[in-house]
Parts: C-alpha cells; sequence; structure tokens
C-alpha cells in the first residue's frame, strides 16, 4: 500500500509554482537592462550599482535593523514573562484580562493597531509632552507590543508541553523558584526564546502599516521606503533591492533550518545509540 | 525549607512573591499602556466628532458630550456598508482558494518521507519569511498590462476562448480580482501550516483501519480525514479569513479606489479625510462585525474542545 | 520443516517463502506459513522479529518483496486491504474517534451489499456478542480502555471475515483484565468459528489463547507447534531460551542408543543421562537445557535418581505460590531452580537458606538436548 500519492505531489508542485513564480520573477526582471521592468532588454548588473548609490536605501536598512535589533530584544523579554505568567502562575488577580490583552493583539487587523497607537502618541504628546517627535522610539514601542504576544504564545505552548516536573525537582533539590526560573526553566527554553526573537525580529523588520502610522517625517524603515516607492510604480532598483532581501533571508532561513535539521538528527542517532546502548 | 527565623521569612516572601509580581506586572503594564489604552482611545474617539483643531476631534460641551452621528452615517452611507460587504466577501473568497489549494499540499506534505517533508516546509515557510510587501511587489509586476505574465495568459485567451474579439491585454490591477488574488498569494502559507499540523498528528493507522473494513482511498479521505480534520480547516481559515477581512496593504496597493476594503477606508478616513472619530467608528465597527464573532467562535469551541478530551 | 505444513490439503491461509525487505533490513525472511480453517493461531516474537510486519502483509498493509500468500484458495499478495476477506483488530484499536460505538462497528457494513435492516441486526448482534449494546451511543473516548477493545473486536468482526488478525489485541490492558480478556476472545473465536491470527510478545498470552504458536526470531520462524511443543520440546536453543526460563550448558554425547543418551558435561562434573527423543552420535557437540520447574532440590543426597548434582545456594527468591533457588556448581555453573511451596511455612522452616549445601536431581525425561 506504498502508492505515491501522485495527484498530491501535482497539487503541491503547482501551489510551489505559484509561490515561486513571481518571486522569480522578480529576480530574474533585477538583472534587466531595460528601464522598462516588464520587458527584457538584455542582462544588467547597473541596478544593483545604483542601489549602493542610494544613500536613502542604505540608510533606511539600518534604521530598520536598529529598530528591529531592538524591538526584538525587548518583546522577547517582555513576551517571555508574560508567557512565563500564563503558564506557570494558574492564579493572579486580573489574569483573565491578561490573557485578553495577550490574544488580542494577534487578531486585531493591523490598521486598527496603527491608528490607535498613533492616537496614543498624539494624545500624550498633548497631555504629557511625550514623545516630542515619532521616529526610532515610537516605532520600536509599536514593534514591541504588537510582536511580544507572538513571542508569549511560542513560549506559552513551550512550557505548556515540557514536563513541569523537571522544575518541581529543581525545587526539591533546594532550589529557590526565581533559581529554577534561571537555572532550569529558561535554558530548557531556550529554543523557543530564540525561535521567539526571529519571529519578533521579521515582524518587525517586514512591518509596514503600524510602522507607517507610527513613525515620523526624519525616520523612514525600509518597508516605508519600499512602499512610498511601490505606491508611485514598479521600478527596476525596487527588483533589485527585492532580489537582494530575499537572498539574505533564504540564505538565512535554509541555513537556519539545515543546522535544525542537523542537530536534531543528532539528537535522534544519540537516542538510538543510547537505546541500543542498553540492549 | 522550615525555618523560623524572620529574616529568612522576608526572604522567602521575596522569592515567593516579588520575583513574580515583576514578572507579571512588567508585560502587564506595557500591554496595559500600549496595547489597552490606545484601545480605549478608539472606542471613545468613535463617539467625538471631527473638528478643525490639532489633534482634530471634539467633544460636546454638554450632557451627553458624545455623539452617535458617526454611527448613524456608518449605515446612511452605502460606501461603509458596502465596503463591509466586500471585506467579508473577498476574505470568504479568500479563504475558500485558500482552503482548496492548500488543503492537497498539506496533504502531501504528511504522504511523503521525512526528507521530503523537511525540505517541502521549508519551501512553503520560505515565501512566509521573505517580506510581505515585496510579494505583494511582485504581482504588481506580474499584473501589469505589459508583463510577460499577462501577455501569456492574454495569449492563452485569445487561443482558448475564440470569441470575435482579441484582447490586447487582461485587465488585472487595481480590481477585487487582483486583490483575492495576492490575498490567497500572501495568506496561503497560514493555511497549510495549521492543515498540515493538524493532518501531521492524525492516526495513519486509523486510515489503514477504515481501509480494511473495505473503503477505497477516495472514501477513506471523506469518512476519516476530512472529518477529522475540522480543527486544522478551522484554525487556517481564521489565520487567513481574519487578517484577510482587515487587510489594508494589498487593497491600497492593488485595489479598486472607488470601491474599497474596509481596512482602506479606515486609513482613507484617518489620513485623507483627518475624520479620527470616523474612523474609529469603522473600526470599533469591523470588530464587531469580523473580530468579536471568530473570537467568540474559538472561545467557544476551545471549551468544546476541552470538554470533548477524554479524562485523563 | 514447513515442507509439511505446505503438504496439508488446503490451509485457509497460505504463506509461501514470503519476504519483506525495507532498504538493507531484512523484516521477514522466506517465511512460510499454513494455518487451517478455525484455527487460533499466534505469532510470537520479541520487538522487531518480524510478526508484525507479516501481519500487516496479511492485511495488505505490506507489499511483500518476495513470496505469495494465499487465502481460501485465492491469490492475494497484491490486492489492497479493501478487497481482501480480512479484518484486523489494530494494537491501539484505532477506533474512529469521531463516530459512535455503533457507527464504528457498522462501519464496515457500508460496503456490503445488505439491507439497512440487515446491517442494524448484525450491529446488534456483534453489540450484543462484546456485551456494549448500552453502550452504543457512546464516543469512544467516553468508553474504558477494555470496552474499547471491545469495540474493536467487533467492529472488525461485523463483516464476518474469513481471518480476523489481532494486533497485540491485550498490550494496552491491566494485567487483571488481561487474564479475563484472554478467555473472552478464546470463547469469541470459538463461537463464531473465524480462523484467529495474532502476533504477541507475551508467551503466557500466546500458549493460553493458542492453538499453535510460530515463534518468530530476526524475520525467521524458528518453530511451529501446540504450546506444549514448543514449551517442552523446543527445537532450538532460541526457542528453549525464549518461551519460559530454562538453565543451559554444553555437553558431549559418549552414548546414543535405544533407551537412553548420555552426555557428558565438564560443567557438572559427570554424565547426565537422558532419554533417547533423537538418535545422535557420539562425540556430537549438544546444548542440555532443563526447565527450573523440573529440577528437585534437597537437603539430603537423593536415592535412586539418575542426574544428581550438589552445589551452594547463591540466590533465593520468594514468590508466595513458589520459591526460586539460583545454586552454584563447583564448576561455577548456576542452575536455577524452581521449588513450589506446597506446605506453609516460616521464613526459617525452608528447604535452604543462602549458603546451604544443597542436592538437585532430576528425570533423565527432563532433560532437552539440542544440537542447533
Amino acid at each position: 500500500m506504498n502508492r505515491r500519492p501522485v495527484f498530491l505531489i501535482t497539487c503541491l508542485c503547482f501551489g510551489f509554482a505559484f509561490f515561486y513564480i513571481p518571486i522569480l520573477s522578480i529576480i530574474v526582471f533585477s538583472f534587466n537592462k531595460s528601464r522598462l521592468v516588464s520587458v527584457w532588454g538584455g542582462f544588467s548588473t547597473q541596478w544593483y550599482g545604483k542601489l549602493f548609490e542610494n544613500d536613502q536605501i542604505i540608510e533606511a536598512a539600518k534604521l530598520s535593523l536598529s529598530i528591529a535589533l531592538v524591538s526584538a530584544t525587548i518583546a522577547t523579554i517582555l513576551g517571555t514573562m508574560a508567557g512565563i505568567a500564563l503558564a506557570r502562575f494558574k492564579r493572579f488577580r486580573g489574569r483573565t484580562l491578561f490573557s485578553g490583552l495577550v490574544t488580542a493583539p494577534l487578531i486585531m487587523p493591523e490598521i486598527i493597531t496603527g491608528i490607535s497607537s498613533l492616537m496614543l502618541f498624539i494624545l500624550m504628546a498633548d497631555w504629557i509632552g511625550w514623545p516630542g517627535e515619532r521616529g526610532f522610539t515610537t516605532v520600536t514601542i509599536a514593534h514591541i507590543t504588537f510582536s511580544m504576544t507572538y513571542v508569549t504564545t511560542i513560549i506559552h505552548a513551550r512550557l505548556s508541553s515540557t514536563d513541569i516536573s523537571i522544575e518541581e525537582a529543581a525545587l526539591d533539590l533546594g532550589s529557590r523558584p526565581w533559581q529554577v526560573l534561571t537555572d532550569i526553566t529558561l535554558p530548557v527554553i531556550a529554543p523557543a526564546l530564540l525561535s521567539g526573537w526571529l519571529l519578533a525580529f521579521t515582524i518587525s523588520i517586514d512591518d509596514v502599516v503600524i510602522t507607517n502610522f507610527t513613525t515620523g517625517p526624519g525616520a523612514t524603515t525600509l518597508p516605508i521606503l519600499i512602499w512610498s516607492k511601490v505606491k508611485l510604480g514598479v521600478t527596476p532598483d525596487i527588483n533589485a533591492l527585492a532580489t537582494m532581501i530575499i537572498l539574505i533571508v533564504g540564505v538565512l532561513v535554509v541555513t537556519a533550518g539545515i543546522i535544525m535539521h542537523r542537530a536534531e538528527a543528532r539528537r535522534e542517532r544519540d537516542i538510538q545509540m543510547a537505546i541500543n546502548a542498553n540492549t | 525549607m522550615a525555618s523560623g527565623s524572620a529574616h529568612f521569612r522576608l526572604k522567602q516572601w521575596f522569592h515567593r512573591t516579588g520575583w513574580r509580581s515583576t514578572i507579571i506586572a512588567t508585560p502587564y503594564v506595557w500591554l496595559l499602556a500600549f496595547f489597552f489604552l490606545p484601545f480605549l482611545i478608539v472606542l471613545v474617539m468613535s463617539l467625538a466628532t471631527q473638528a478643525d483643531v490639532s489633534p482634530p476631534f471634539a467633544f460636546g460641551a454638554e450632557w451627553p458630550y458624545v455623539t452617535f452621528d458617526n454611527i448613524a452615517r456608518l449605515f446612511e452611507d452605502s460606501l461603509y456598508i458596502r465596503a463591509y460587504l466586500i471585506s467579508i466577501s473577498n476574505a470568504a473568497i479568500t479563504t475558500v482558494i485558500c482552503l482548496i489549494i492548500g488543503y492537497p499540499m498539506a496533504l502531501c506534505l504528511t504522504r511523503v518521507g521525512k526528507t521530503w517533508r523537511n525540505i517541502f516546509l521549508m519551501l512553503v515557510i520560505l515565501p512566509f519569511w521573505t517580506s510581505f510587501l515585496l510579494r505583494v511587489y511582485a504581482w504588481i509586476g506580474l499584473m501589469g498590462t505589459n508583463s510577460w505574465f499577462n501577455k501569456g495568459l492574454t495569449f492563452l485567451y485569445n487561443t482558448l476562448v475564440p470569441s470575435g474579439s482579441t484582447l490586447t491585454s487582461i485587465p488585472m490591477m487595481n480590481s477585487n480580482f487582483a486583490v483575492i488574488l495576492v490575498m490567497v498569494y500572501c495568506y496561503l502559507p497560514f493555511m497549510v501550516l495549521p492543515l498540515y499540523a493538524n493532518l501531521e498528528r492524525l492516526d495513519f493507522t486509523l486510515n489503514e483501519a477504515s481501509m480494511d473494513l473495505g473503503s477505497r482511498p477516495w472514501r477513506v479521505f471523506l469518512d476519516i480525514t476530512l472529518p477529522l480534520s475540522i480543527p486544522g480547516i478551522i484554525a487556517g481559515g481564521l489565520l487567513v479569513f481574519i487578517p484577510a477581512s482587515g487587510e489594508f496593504v494589498i487593497p491600497s496597493l492593488v485595489g479598486d479606489a472607488s470601491d474599497p476594503m474596509i481596512g482602506r477606508v479606515i486609513g482613507d478616513e484617518f489620513t485623507a479625510a483627518r475624520d479620527w472619530p470616523m474612523a474609529s467608528t469603522v473600526a470599533v465597527a469591523l470588530l464587531i462585525l469580523l473580530v468579536l464573532p471568530t473570537m467568540a467562535y474559538t472561545h467557544f469551541d476551545s471549551k468544546a474542545q476541552a470538554a470533548r478530551e477524554p479524562n485523563p | 520443516m514447513h515442507a509439511s505444513d505446505l503438504q496439508r490439503p488446503d490451509p485457509l491461509i497460505r504463506i509461501e517463502h514470503l519476504t519483506k525487505q525495507f532498504g538493507d533490513f531484512t523484516a521477514v525472511d522466506n517465511v512460510s506459513i499454513g494455518i487451517e480453517k478455525g484455527e487460533l493461531f499466534a505469532l510470537l516474537g520479541g520487538s522487531g522479529c518480524g510478526k508484525t510486519t507479516l501481519l500487516r502483509m496479511l492485511a495488505g498493509f505490506e507489499t511483500p518483496s518476495a513470496g505469495r500468500i494465499f487465502i481460501d484458495g485465492k491469490d492475494v499478495t497484491n490486492s489492497p486491504p479493501y478487497e481482501r476477506p480480512v479484518n484486523m483488530m489494530f494494537q491501539s484499536y484505532a477506533l474512529f474517534p469521531h463516530m459512535s460505538v455503533e457507527k464504528n462497528v457498522a462501519y464496515g457494513l457500508k460496503h456490503e451489499n445488505m439491507t439497512d435492516a440487515q446491517r442494524r441486526d448484525r450491529v446488534r448482534e456483534m453489540l450484543d456478542l462484546v456485551q456494549l449494546t448500552p453502550l452504543a451511543g457512546r464516543k469512544p473516548h467516553q468508553i474504558s480502555g477494555g470496552q474499547r477493545q471491545r469495540v474493536a473486536l467487533a467492529r472488525a468482526l461485523a463483516k464476518q471475515p474469513k481471518v480476523l488478525l489481532l494486533d497485540e489485541p491485550l498490550a494496552a490492558l491491566d494485567k487483571k483484565l488481561r487474564e479475563h480478556t484472554q478467555f473472552e476472545i478464546a470463547n469469541i473465536q470459538y463461537k463464531t468459528g473465524i480462523t484467529f491470527v495474532v502476533v504477541t510478545h507475551d508467551q503466557e498470552e500466546a500458549m493460553t489463547l493458542a492453538s499453535r504458536i510460530a515463534v518468530m526470531d530476526k524475520g525467521i520462524v524458528r518453530q511451529i507447534g501446540s504450546a506444549t511443543d514448543v514449551y517442552e520440546y523446543p527445537n532450538s536453543r532460541f526457542v528453549a531460551g525464549f518461551i519460559g526460563s530454562i538453565t543451559m550448558f554444553e555437553g558431549v554425547v559418549t552414548e546414543s542408543n535405544k533407551t537412553h543418551t548420555l552426555v557428558e558435561a565438564p560443567q557438572t562434573g559427570g554424565i547426565i543421562r537422558a532419554r533417547a527423543d533423537q538418535r545422535l552420535s557420539p562425540n556430537q557437540k549438544v546444548t542440555i537445557a532443563v526447565r527450573p520447574e523440573k529440577i528437585a532440590l534437597s537437603r539430603e543426597r537423593p536415592e535412586n535418581e539418575a542426574n544428581v548434582l550438589s552445589g551452594i545456594v547463591q540466590d533465593l527468591g520468594y514468590f508466595g505460590k513458589d520459591s526460586l533457588y539460583r545454586v552454584k556448581l563447583p564448576s561455577g555453573l548456576v542452575l536455577s531452580v524452581n521449588s513450589v511451596n506446597s506446605r506453609r511455612a516460616g521464613e526459617n522452616e525452608r528447604i535452604a537458606q543462602w549458603e546451604d549445601q544443597v542436592w538437585l536431581s532430576f528425570d533423565p525425561s527432563s532433560v532437552i538436548l539440542l544440537t542447533e
């Protein structure tokens, strides 16, 4: 009964064609000599050269990176705290509201999060004089708020599936609860922390809508720059930029995937060897 | 662990409660300040009036201070009702298409060997990690009237449909078709991944049992796999439907400006018209109409799910 | 040795030279078995011995790499599961979680050519058979493990298959329930007359349930026979060691004739006398095997016994109905001896204590000589 699922594999191939043809099209046309984005005019790498000369793009990329680094780190800290609170502290005052607050940003349409954050920042500036101007700080705060709940979801799931008895064993062996947290819980969920951080980073560096509403005149992130350019139409230098981003992300994701796969394979092999050693 | 010393007790109190409070309070206060407070502002703002000041809103000078004019406008101006209907129908169509394309893909992932499965999974996740905006951008290029894709489709249309008139290109951009196409493209991984997670957990011996009792493969799918994957279908469906119904970027870039989706209406009201109260009202209505029902559904469904689980 | 099986007049299941390979690994290696109609046949072996793969090939879930399977004279080697007159009771039961007990039992009848009334009657009959009629409307997760096992049995029997395959039918049950269910399965087999093929790793289960047992190891069938055959007359060291406990040691045949065989066993410091079950040639190397319950233990040297050995009690285990002594001979060989506690005695009144010198004796008929 090991017949190959031909129909399903065909569907999968069509799905992948659907996924990758637009991306491949961007990559191919980024090497187009012609200014016309959709007509092939010969091979050229001129748009990449233009890209590196464009200070605006470099600055935007730097800003995006620094916002993503800061917001992902803080979001991971806050999100992990919230995940621990939800998974390990079964009773505290306001738990229902808290778990609601943690899930709501996940399903809140981004446009609403965007306008509500903007209104908050403007009104706060009106009432308490802070934030003076919108930019790095306000965007970072908005990104933290939005992405920390993703981290919480990951941490919560991991903690729920982790055997609580190892923490109880540490308590039994004389550790204080907070020592258990730092000695046992955090190391055990370290992979989840890493994937939480990566997700928060990706969300931040990829965000258009919330950034669009919470940023100010001086602070243009890369997505905002692309957004404003795309609104005006398709240009070959965006193709080149897109290709660069796709390649960087692709290489990072594939490398991470291979490393994780190898680690898992090694783990399985070790387990198998341990089993064989016992028999 | 028992010790009578007051100092130890104080320390123990800190260890037991102090660190706990910090862990709970820090994210709690953050979310209250930067998520809950803005949400309350939207709620209150929806009852204000647009004003020619900065910030551009005002409340009534005397009781009851608030106005329900915005809500009335919501029902009077057909633009809003139409935008809601288009949002719901676009999101629903997107969800159904994602399901039709995504289900066989997810099922296929569970039926291939481990190595291929990892590679295919990676290929499903990869577009999800590449920039959302660039994925939209890719389709803007493809749908343009001069693109190879459009020309190819036009050629296919002209050869396959032998009508009197031949087309020079297919108008795809700035239409609901474009919005749905790009939304399907962007949200497909959100359908495939939860479905895969669900299908992968299904016990394959159930399929074998069904076959053993005389069912052919297609029957096995209808009797066993499909009904047992309903939680996955719902999870994937919600992950597509909710963001699709409030989508802002895609309708703004490839949609029809004269027939916008609700997300674009909110953005336009807020930025172009500088009508904060109206934008807030539309936002609140979007939450009440789309988000709350789905939230309530998931809430009760998870409760029902918990009740269905066997007692340990 | 399987040739005799094949020559019997058309057995219901005929397995001929069946082999299954997964890559380099041979899970089932050239197995030939004939199973008669109405038999309760057990495939017994440790994990990874190929018994489950063999069962899955009978059910149609695996395609054999070589060999043929005939059921009721029809070649089903390449038939899909849904076309075989065979049903299976899965180890995990594989009950459909979204269907009630009744729907589960009725599921296989959907494809049968019968009226709704007949279908209802059959389901009712099956539920009665396994005494689950009051629970017909429940979902699988609302009933106990033992009840689930019975639903699985009823579901597999509902189609009245020619052969019922049972994969570790009792493994998921606790000990008390297992004993009860063993008899229930045997009883249902008797009532329905359907041929049962049971896969199990539990030798007691195989011995109480089955009319015949095939002992498997590394994909090969080592011995086929009744419970008595495989226990009292094992054909190889593997079978002797796998079924029950046994002490084995090496020896060389010094004399073999119609009445007895004499084997010199250096580890016992003498000659072991055995019954002449098979003709062996002098100087042939053999393994001598004796089961613990066949050895008598005494403080005084027994008179008139053919095989008498002496040693020191090294270990002693008390199990209530019997006790296990491990007696060490001067050569270092340790023999296990089971002694039934037929009368009440306190700890100090035992036949022997630790470090006591004791005598062991056993009858020539109890000695098993193994050449394989």
